[in-house]
């Protein structure tokens, strides 16, 4: 039955989401539904939902649901706190059988008096899963009921897993952000230089290395969205004058609503590689036009490209010609990361994301080079056959890539939620230097 | 002993347990040749192919019928076999698990009837089908593995000629466990059929070109010739009838059941052997015995440091029972035991082991971490169990050994020996260097505060051990 390798890997239902740049004048196709069967590595729309509001740290994070759910999310994530560690437990309903087909209302209801009784808090995410949109739970009424009850905000998460994937999960998150900035009075005063920084999770603190960044030329970061956020600081989220955003796939939808509302201006940044990172905030202090501003950033741009370029022109010397795939799960990490690589002298030859969107992949398209492969919603098949094909030395991914590469005998960059290491601002260039030339001038290659 | 239970409550604080597909998965991973499709939504799929690729550290590539609303509503016959259709042919698989998630059996999916109508449409008459209806809510990790194993038997075990081979049905152990039991066999010249086989699906050798079926698992025919075993050693002594293997291989083929614990720990290994030399007639290699003498000897050795061990024990019914035997045969005594699963065998099982310890012990069923935590709380010194124990180490300051599934947070839990004379000695050298190690961080500190400073006067009695009260 074990047929060759490589045989038969295009399914034709995907052929629409696979191109070869300077190949075919089509467009790729994206932001469909995952074909059945094809093993998509897609995650679901609660799991969506969950990375961008998880960080929350002062949150109750409640799942409602069955246990799997909430067991494969508790505590996988490397957003830091520099306060409240709630956020790091698992909360679930845990329901059962019967509850299926009784209904989960009372269970949930009885869940959140339980858990406010213990961890008293102010805000209250509830999250719901696939069977909970099938079994027809009222989320919206236990919420507003447990809200009224406690006097405090019970949120419901519109996050049932069937309903699109990852991304949908993410709009979920920001209509329930959304909902909890919403200024109680009237608009909040707004507060000059200020900036609100959306689409960074503070995975092993880059929320905090950015905060320092602008807090040397002068600006405040008012909250994040939502990496080490808390309930009081997003309350003021909306006296930000300017939001900033790093992952737009995640966030984009609520800056184009909190500029609707509260006519607060967006800005896209990349804070990933050298040039993105001075690029953004050039653009950042611009916006502010101040002159002093400017004059501190120019300064802080010398003393912190000082720093690393040495290191970074050495990491460039070893690595010049070597030749990457990246699969990951949103477009702006896959964009920034072209140009990471570019830095440091390695070549893209694959690139595909979970979630990517038609715009994200059509500056992918005029980033890379004439023929490489660039494919939506890859999987296991696919991502081998590609990587094969181009004679690919390094695979970008997240924890279900990974071991493919390695059975490959190809290097590999851990770039997903779980990392412990910042890959964001100059210390985080030098990070993924470092990284990418520990993985591929290992000496385990040799004996493969 | 005290009992508790934590079902009472309409919260789980931090689950100790996953759901039943994830357990089917990995019991279909121990077949030859075969691929897994779980018929749901994409995000079932998706996690636990993370949770398993973490711990193994091998691709894991499992299929979902991605069933969205449509599918939802309409229900999902057509996902389903675009599903199959789509990974039979990326694939090839030899023989297809087919596991409901939660989604699936709440809409009432028929995988039954749509499967069997999906092989006459297509003409793949001889392609094996095992469908199991393992919702997410209907029980954990646990009981979807034994239950799958159990329709697998059901549906690829035949009525053939009596043989001498024995069948060996095992928990959801490590690979190197898996390659350990295979040893013993080979060395006794037992010829057996070990179900599941993941020693080298889940952990196969670096080795070019890259097969995306790995090579090994339990094959076909061996399942056909089951039914004409002359026993089967089941380890699964906390199994509910309706899942266990070896006893839908005794009520329809007549198959002499013997169900045995994990063999850890001596006493529980020597079950084992003197079973298996009783049914086969071999005598114990002197390899073996051996072995056995080395791990009376180790047991010796680091009696007095165990002695100060108290430990919880966390993780599935077959593996914590082994684990907690093999504790109390050295003094660890144990503090807490707990699972996820609801399971009253085990509950009756422990309450029998744990008469003689001189230590409290409370076991906790359909347990949540957060209950584990409490109940720990200065009374622990030492927790064995999966990475998810990471967060008593951390909150509550308790060393945790890994030992089970999933371990995320560190590599090689798919090489981590644990069965047998030699097992458990590797095994109860890292509880005894765990203990080792916690004391000599602390002793300094812990004893000029109580007699230089004479705060705290006594030492905390997992230190000093014992005082905890005899029931
Ligand atoms: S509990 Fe159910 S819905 Fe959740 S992951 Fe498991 S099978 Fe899927
Ligand atoms: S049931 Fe739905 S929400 Fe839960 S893991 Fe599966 S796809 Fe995601």
């Amino acid at each position: 039955m074990q047929k060759s390798v490589l045989q038969d890997t295009v399914f034709h239902e995907r052929e629409d989401s696979i191109i070869t740049k300077g190949k075919q004048k089509k467009q790729l196709t994206c932001d469909t539904a995952s074909v059945a069967g094809c093993v998509s590595q897609r995650a679901c729309v609660y799991c969506g939902a969950r990375v961008v509001l998880n960080p929350v740290t002062d949150a109750i994070h409640l799942v409602h649901g069955p246990i799997g759910c909430a067991s494969y999310t508790w505590d996988i994530r490397g957003s830091l706190s520099s306060g409240s560690e709630l956020y790091r437990n698992s909360f679930s309903t845990d329901l059962k059988e019967k509850d299926v087909i009784f209904g989960g209302e009372k269970k949930l209801a009885r869940a959140i008096d339980e858990l406010v009784a213990e961890y008293p808090t102010k805000v209250v995410f509830v999250y719901a899963t696939c069977i909970v949109g099938v079994i027809g739970d009222d989320l919206e009424a236990v919420c507003k009921a447990a809200s009224a009850k406690h006097q405090i905000e019970v949120i419901p998460v519109q996050s049932s897993g069937f309903a699109g994937n990852k991304a949908a999960g993410y709009r979920a998150a920001c209509d329930a952000l959304l909902r909890l900035i919403k200024p109680s009075q009237k608009k909040n005063k707004p507060k000059a230089s200020t900036v609100n920084y959306l689409g960074d999770f503070n995975l092993a603190g880059e929320v905090w290395i950015i905060k320092d960044y602008l807090k040397q030329i002068g600006i405040e970061l008012n909250v994040a969205f939502t990496g080490d956020s808390h309930y009081e600081a997003l309350k003021n989220a909306t006296t930000a004058s300017l939001n900033i955003i790093q992952c737009a796939g995640s966030m984009i939808y609520l800056a184009q609503r909190m500029e609707e509302l509260y006519a607060i201006p967006y800005m896209n940044i990349s804070f990933l590689g050298l040039e993105d990172t001075a690029a953004s905030l050039r653009r950042i202090v611009d916006s502010f036009g101040d002159p002093e501003m400017k004059l501190c950033l120019e300064e802080l741009l010398v003393r912190e490209t000082s720093k690393v370029k040495p290191t970074l022109d050495w990491y460039r010397e070893r690595l010049q010609g070597k030749k990457a795939a990246i699969y990951v799960g949103g477009g702006f990490k896959a964009i920034s990361l072209i140009k990471q690589f570019r830095e440091i002298g390695i070549d893209v030859v694959m690139i595909g994301t979970q979630t990517g969107r038609q715009e994200e992949y059509q500056t992918i398209n005029e980033l890379v080079d004439e023929g490489t492969v660039i494919l939506d919603d890859a999987n296991p098949s696919e991502l081998e056959k590609f990587m094969v094909e181009k004679g690919a030395h390094l695979l970008v991914g997240g924890v279900k890539e990974r071991p493919l590469a390695y059975k490959l005998g190809i290097a590999f960059i851990d770039h997903n939620h779980d990392r412990k290491h910042p890959l964001s601002g100059f210390v985080g260039a030098v990070n993924l230097a470092k990284e990418v030339a520990t993985t591929l001038c290992s000496p385990v290659w040799q004996y493969v | 002993m005290s009992r508790k239970a934590t079902n009472f409550r309409d919260v789980n604080e931090n689950p100790c347990n996953m759901c039943m597909p994830m357990g089917g998965i990995l019991a279909l991973k121990g077949l030859e040749n075969s691929m897994v499709i779980l018929h749901g939504s994409q995000g079932c799929a998706t996690y636990m192919r993370r949770h398993i690729a973490e711990h193994f550290n091998e691709p894991i590539d499992v299929a979902s019928s991605s069933l969205n609303e449509k599918g939802t509503v309409y229900g999902g016959e057509k996902n389903l076999k675009q599903g199959l259709d789509n990974m039979i042919k990326a694939y090839r698989p030899g023989v297809i698990g087919i596991l409901t998630t939660c989604l699936a059996d709440t809409i009432g999916e028929d995988i039954d009837r749509i499967s069997q109508d999906y092989l006459v449409e297509r003409g793949y008459t001889d392609l094996p089908v095992v469908t199991v209806n393992s919702p997410g809510y209907g029980g954990t990790h646990a009981e979807g593995y034994w239950l799958t194993l159990r329709r697998i038997v059901e549906k690829l075990a035949r009525k053939t000629e009596p043989h001498t081979g024995i069948n060996i049905f095992v928990p959801n152990i490590s690979p190197a466990d898996i390659r350990e039991i295979k040893r013993w066999l080979e060395l006794m010249q037992v010829s057996y059929t070990l179900l599941p086989d993941f020693s080298d699906t889940l952990d196969r050798p670096y080795q070019r070109p890259y097969r995306k079926m790995p090579e090994g698992g339990t094959p076909l025919a061996d399942i056909a010739a089951m039914g004409g075993a002359a026993a089967t050693l089941q380890l699964g002594v906390t199994l509910e009838d309706s899942m266990s293997p070896g006893r839908f291989l005794e009520t329809e083929f007549g198959v002499p059941l013997y169900n045995l614990p994990l063999p850890m720990g001596v006493t529980n290994t020597d079950l084992f052997f003197n079973q298996l030399t009783e049914i086969t007639g071999k005598k114990l290699p002197a390899e073996l015995q051996q072995e056995r003498g080395r791990l009376l000897d180790c047991m010796i050795d680091s009696h007095k440091y165990n002695g100060a061990g108290r430990s919880v024990i966390f993780g599935e019914p077959e593996n914590i029972y082994a684990v907690t035997r093999t504790c109390l045969e050295n003094g660890i005594y144990p503090v807490v035991i707990a699972t996820g699963s609801k399971n009253p065998q085990l509950v009756t099982l422990l309450e029998d082991l744990l008469t003689h310890s001189p230590v409290r012990c409370t076991v906790l069923t359909e347990a949540d971490f957060a209950t584990i935590r409490v109940l720990s709380r200065g009374k622990a010194n030492l927790a064995i169990g999966s990475s998810d124990g990471r967060y008593l180490s951390e909150r509550e300051d308790i060393p945790l050994v890994r030992y089970g599934f999933p371990i995320h947070d560190r590599t090689g839990g798919q090489r981590l020996l644990s069965v047998g004379y030699r097992g458990t000695t590797y095994f109860l050298d890292q509880l005894t260097n765990t203990l080792l190690e916690n004391k000599h961080k602390h002793y300094r500190k812990s004893i000029y505060q109580a007699f230089y400073l004479g705060i705290n006067k006594t030492l905390d009695s997992a230190e000093s051990g014992g005082e905890q009260h005899v029931l």
